[in-house]
């Protein structure tokens, strides 16, 4: 038996070749993002275990650390050589660093910042927890004076300076710009996955940032030979003021490693979902060709049985071969997933986070995943045709025109009918829930409706291709009347070939759908809540210094201007994104409806509540909330509950003194800007450029461009999206190619005849074009419909989250439509030409 | 065509080539083939000598000067053979169609006007007139 399967194998090689590259390519995007995740992790994590010293000794956070970018409290500088002197500890480094510190490069560009922090650092040559200085100079010298710098070598070359240049610096700190002279270049031990390091002197960080005190961010303790981290921290935490604590770099490494992963968690399930998209479709084309491959040999598998084979011996012969498959396209697959994980990487880099000093890494985790999927869903999906191709009776040997026993279409239609209510169900029970759970929910019913719906498609594309049968007879006569009806004649194949672009299709119009729905509500929302004038702000809400915020307020015609800033913080015990804004000058600029309570209490001390948090916390104006922010817990009052407003986007709107006043460093978000009356909008609009213009960081836009640049991350993710689906294509067009291939296979006699009564190879060939083209656009159809259900269906659920506005993008869709026309004629390009080459006498004689 | 009806499949070529069919000629051949009400049948629902004569009648559409036929008996009972063998005849006599036909069977030879015998690729004899036991005895000679 083992012999016959391998024969098999080798008799079929373009079959073989069709199904083996599905396999290729679903392996092919598991391996490649488990490498990728994998590379991301490490080059985090190297990144992390080079950046916390021995011991570290930092402002109290009681274990719930919320970003060092926000936090703005120090250590005093006298505690370092108090630390360096505590038992064990053999010397101590005061360290600082402040995020928001970029470079802008000759041509007025900022370098990076288009995610990776630009960190300011103070330089020193702190050993850390490995026992290393974690980076040294590679060029120059270290910085000393009040306007020396040095900068990591990769910033430094991305910008295009050497030593000895001037560099201008943009910080988020109250000097929102630094004239500074590049000194030396630093190189780090760990990658910089994109980030900026700006070193200065000590003395000078401290008199920029700090206002010339003696303070320090955290203090690193290297402890003596043979002291254990944890004794030194123990010795080390004894003499500590009370807002002070001590940990090992160990605990502080796990506990920014977590913060990371968290972040990380996105992408990869992002990624993630992808590797099920293509792993579904693929399956679609293993299960599509297996039947294929069993279908055209059931004479031979009947032959087998008359000699003897039982049922079970041919089941395991068809499963035997989809095992030998699946193990040579998986290990093609896993080296062809290094490529794809090199492409990730590459896209990434090109969004900013650059991991070119990170190397793929290859885990046993990968190699487990990429078999363990490539096995598993190839004999899956090989079970069913085996199990049809042992029901072969052996008399069928001996007749012509052997017919594969098939399934009823009903019992498909009642599994597909009850897999697509399921799925709905999910989707719903998904809807209603909360989180990340509620997310996975939607996500398992999306996946549910659309196999029960590709399992029902035989019957539900029927009247679709019947309706094509009407429209190809009338445009393309005869030759078009033989395509639809060709396409009509196994309905299963077609919708099985059809399934897989539908799948991709699907998804891609949902995304559409909700792109475009977003878009639309931003647009919606700006028109009718902001007020203001003129935005200050970046693209990615990077923070900057609030010292452009008095530097904009003192333009001529500049009624007012509202600083925005956003910040973690906990209220009530719970952990939420607020904001803070200048309560005096932001009712003038987004248009809040107070349902209770009053906007002129809203005053210093004082907070803004959003009504449906209201409502679920049981919060009443006047009464009083606790904050919590890095320097401790406050008491604020209520003065007023607002109604839903996506400007605000948050659940407690401060005062800028509660953040101030909590630990918070100052830095703002967006500045909304009034104008006088009587002020001419253009004259005002570029006094207000002129007066950020050193800050390439931020620009000056008015709503209309504002609208613009909160679109553009939507399409951005779009067209991520749509690059990605393209595999989905990719593999349905491989399908398609494969169910042409074995229809001109099976119709090798009709080709003949045809031929042989006065069809033309054109004709011919253009007749294999549109049964492909009518697979394709059935396909397309079915996924487009799909798509607009779930598009409105997940855009209704969400309309109170900001996606309040349903807008159908119905030209894109129909574009995708016609692409999938387009698709099917390329895929009908091979196919088409083995039907026109087939000789017309040999043809006709073929059983 | 198993997709197309009898009438769909014997007005095929013409429509291939975007010609018209001759109505007086499809009827002439229509009345000829006998296949009545089951022109609007699909080949699975005709039997075995209604799909051949199907196939015959459409071979006559496009007018040819020669209709080849290789074994066009092959697999049919006698009754349908001689549904078929006489469609065939009939053209012949009526419409002038110069037949080739291609047959193991002595019988079947019977009805033409000419056989040619080969044996191993090369003619070895020739008989006009033929009756069925004339050929089945230069057969076995």
């Amino acid at each position: 038996m083992l012999r016959a399967a391998w024969r098999n194998l080798l008799a079929r090689k373009l079959r073989l070749l069709l199904s083996t590259f599905a396999i290729v390519l679903g392996v092919g995007f598991v391996a490649g993002t488990s490498v990728f995740t994998a590379t991301l992790g490490n080059s985090f994590d190297a990144i992390v275990d080079a950046s916390v010293g021995e011991v570290v000794v930092r402002p109290q956070t009681d274990g719930d650390p919320q970003g060092g970018g926000f936090d703005a409290r120090t250590l005093s500088g006298d505690l370092v050589d108090k630390l360096a002197a505590a038992d064990g500890a053999v010397r101590a480094d005061g360290n600082l660093a402040v995020e928001g510190v970029f470079v802008v490069d000759p041509d007025g560009q900022v370098v990076g910042g288009q995610g990776p922090p630009g960190i300011g650092l103070n330089f020193n040559e702190a050993p850390n927890a490995a026992g290393e200085v974690p980076g040294s100079l590679s060029g120059g010298r270290a910085p000393e004076g009040p306007d020396e710098i040095a900068l990591d070598v990769g910033t430094a070359e991305r910008a295009g300076y050497s030593i000895g240049d001037s560099v201008p610096l943009v910080t988020a700190s109250t000097r929102s710009q630094l004239e500074t002279e590049l000194v030396g270049t630093y190189e780090f031990s760990a990658g910089l996955n994109g980030a900026t390091l700006t070193f200065f002197g000590t003395d000078a960080m401290q008199k920029i940032f700090f206002d010339g005190n003696d303070v320090y961010t955290d203090i690193w303790v290297t402890g003596a030979e043979g002291t254990s981290p944890e004794e030194l921290r123990d010795a080390v935490a004894t003499g500590l003021p009370a807002d002070v604590e001590a940990l090992t770099g160990d605990d502080v490494a796990e506990e920014q490693k977590d913060a990371i992963g968290q972040v990380l968690q996105f992408i990869n399930i992002f990624l993630y979902v992808f590797v099920v998209v293509a792993l579904v479709v693929g399956s679609f084309l293993i299960v599509n060709t297996f039947s294929i491959l069993v279908a055209q040999r059931a004479r031979e598998l009947a032959l087998l049985r008359a000699l003897g084979a039982s049922r079970r011996q041919v089941r395991r012969l068809v499963l035997l071969e989809a095992f030998v498959i699946a193990l040579v396209g998986s290990t093609i697959g896993i080296g062809v997933g290094f490529g794809i994980a090199g492409g990730i990487k590459a896209i990434f880099g090109a969004i900013g986070l650059d991991l070119s000093e990170s190397p793929l890494v290859f885990t046993a985790t990968t190699l487990l995943w990429s078999y363990g999927v490539g096995i598993g869903v190839t004999m899956v999906a090989a079970y069913l045709p085996a199990r049809r191709a042992a029901k072969v009776s052996p008399v069928e040997a001996l007749r012509d025109g052997v017919a594969m026993p098939e399934t009823t279409i009903r019992r498909r239609l009642i599994v597909g009918i009850a897999l697509t209510a399921l799925g709905a169900g999910t989707i719903a029970a998904g809807l209603i829930g909360e989180g990340g759970r509620a997310a996975l929910l939607v996500g398992i019913g999306i996946l549910g409706v659309l196999l029960g719906v590709a399992l029902s498609s035989p019957v539900i594309g029927r009247p679709l291709l019947a309706l094509l049968r009407v429209v190809y007879r009338r445009t393309f006569g005869t030759i078009g009347q033989l395509s639809a009806d060709n396409a009509l004649r196994n309905p299963r194949r077609t919708a099985a070939t059809a399934s897989a672009l539908m799948i991709g299709l699907a998804l891609v119009a949902t995304m559409s759908v909700l792109g475009q729905s977003s878009k639309a509500s931003i647009d919606k929302i700006i028109a009718t809540n902001f007020a203001a004038d003129l935005v200050v702000s970046n693209a990615i809400g990077q923070p900057f210094s609030p010292s452009i915020a008095d530097d904009v307020a003192a333009v001529n015609g500049v009624q007012q201007v509202a600083p925005f800033r956003y910040a973690p913080g906990t209220v009530e015990g719970r952990e939420d994104f607020i904001a803070a804004t200048d309560p005096d000058a932001f009712a003038d600029m987004i248009t809040l409806n107070l349902r209770d309570g009053s906007l002129g209490d809203f005053t210093g001390g004082t907070a803004l509540v959003e009504e449906q948090r209201a409502d679920d916390e049981g919060i009443a104006v006047g009464d009083t909330l606790t904050l919590r922010l890095p320097k401790g817990e406050q008491d604020v009052d209520v003065a007023g509950i607002y109604e839903q407003n996506p400007a605000v986007g948050v659940p407690y709107l401060f005062t800028l003194d509660e953040f101030v006043s909590g630990g918070l460093r100052p830095q703002d978000n967006f500045v909304f800007v009034s104008l006088a009356a009587g002020a001419t909008f253009e004259t005002v609009e570029a006094d207000v450029d002129e007066a950020v213009a050193g800050i390439p960081l931020v620009s000056v836009k008015d709503q209309a461009a504002y609208a613009e640049e909160q679109r553009a991350p939507i399409d951005q993710l779009l067209y991520i999206i749509y690059a990605l689906l393209a595999l989905a294509i990719v593999i349905a067009v491989l399908g398609i190619v494969n169910t042409l291939a074995l229809s001109v296979i099976e119709r090798t006699r009709e080709v003949g005849l045809l031929r042989a009564i006065g069809m033309q190879r054109r004709q011919l060939r253009r007749m294999v074009r549109l049964e492909s083209v009518a697979i394709a656009v059935l396909g397309a159809v079915l996924g487009v419909v799909m798509g607009v259900i779930f598009g409105v269906v997940l855009q209704q659920a969400i309309a109170d989250q900001g996606i309040e506005v349903l807008q159908i993008p119905w030209l894109q869709l129909a574009v995708f439509v016609v692409v999938a026309a387009l698709v099917g004629v390329l895929a009908a390009v091979l196919p088409a030409r083995r039907a026109a080459r087939l000789d017309v006498l040999t043809a006709i004689g073929t059983e | 065509m198993p997709t197309l009806t009898a009438h769909e499949n014997i007005t095929l070529p013409l429509s291939i080539a975007g010609r018209k069919a001759d109505q007086d000629w499809y009827d002439t051949v229509i009345t000829a083939v006998g296949l009545g009400d089951r022109l609007g049948h699909k080949p699975t629902e005709l039997s075995g000598g209604q799909q051949q004569r199907v196939a015959c009648a459409r071979a006559l559409m496009s007018r040819p000067a020669i209709v080849f036929a290789d074994e066009p008996t092959g697999n049919l009972d006698s009754a349908a053979s001689d549904e078929v063998l006489g469609f065939l005849r009939r053209s012949v006599e009526e419409f002038d169609q110069t037949v080739v036909m291609v047959t193991h069977d002595p019988t079947s030879a019977a009805w033409t006007d000419r056989v040619i015998f080969l044996a191993d690729g090369t003619v070895v004899d020739e008989l006009l007139d033929p009756t069925a036991d004339a050929v089945l005895e230069k057969m076995r000679a």
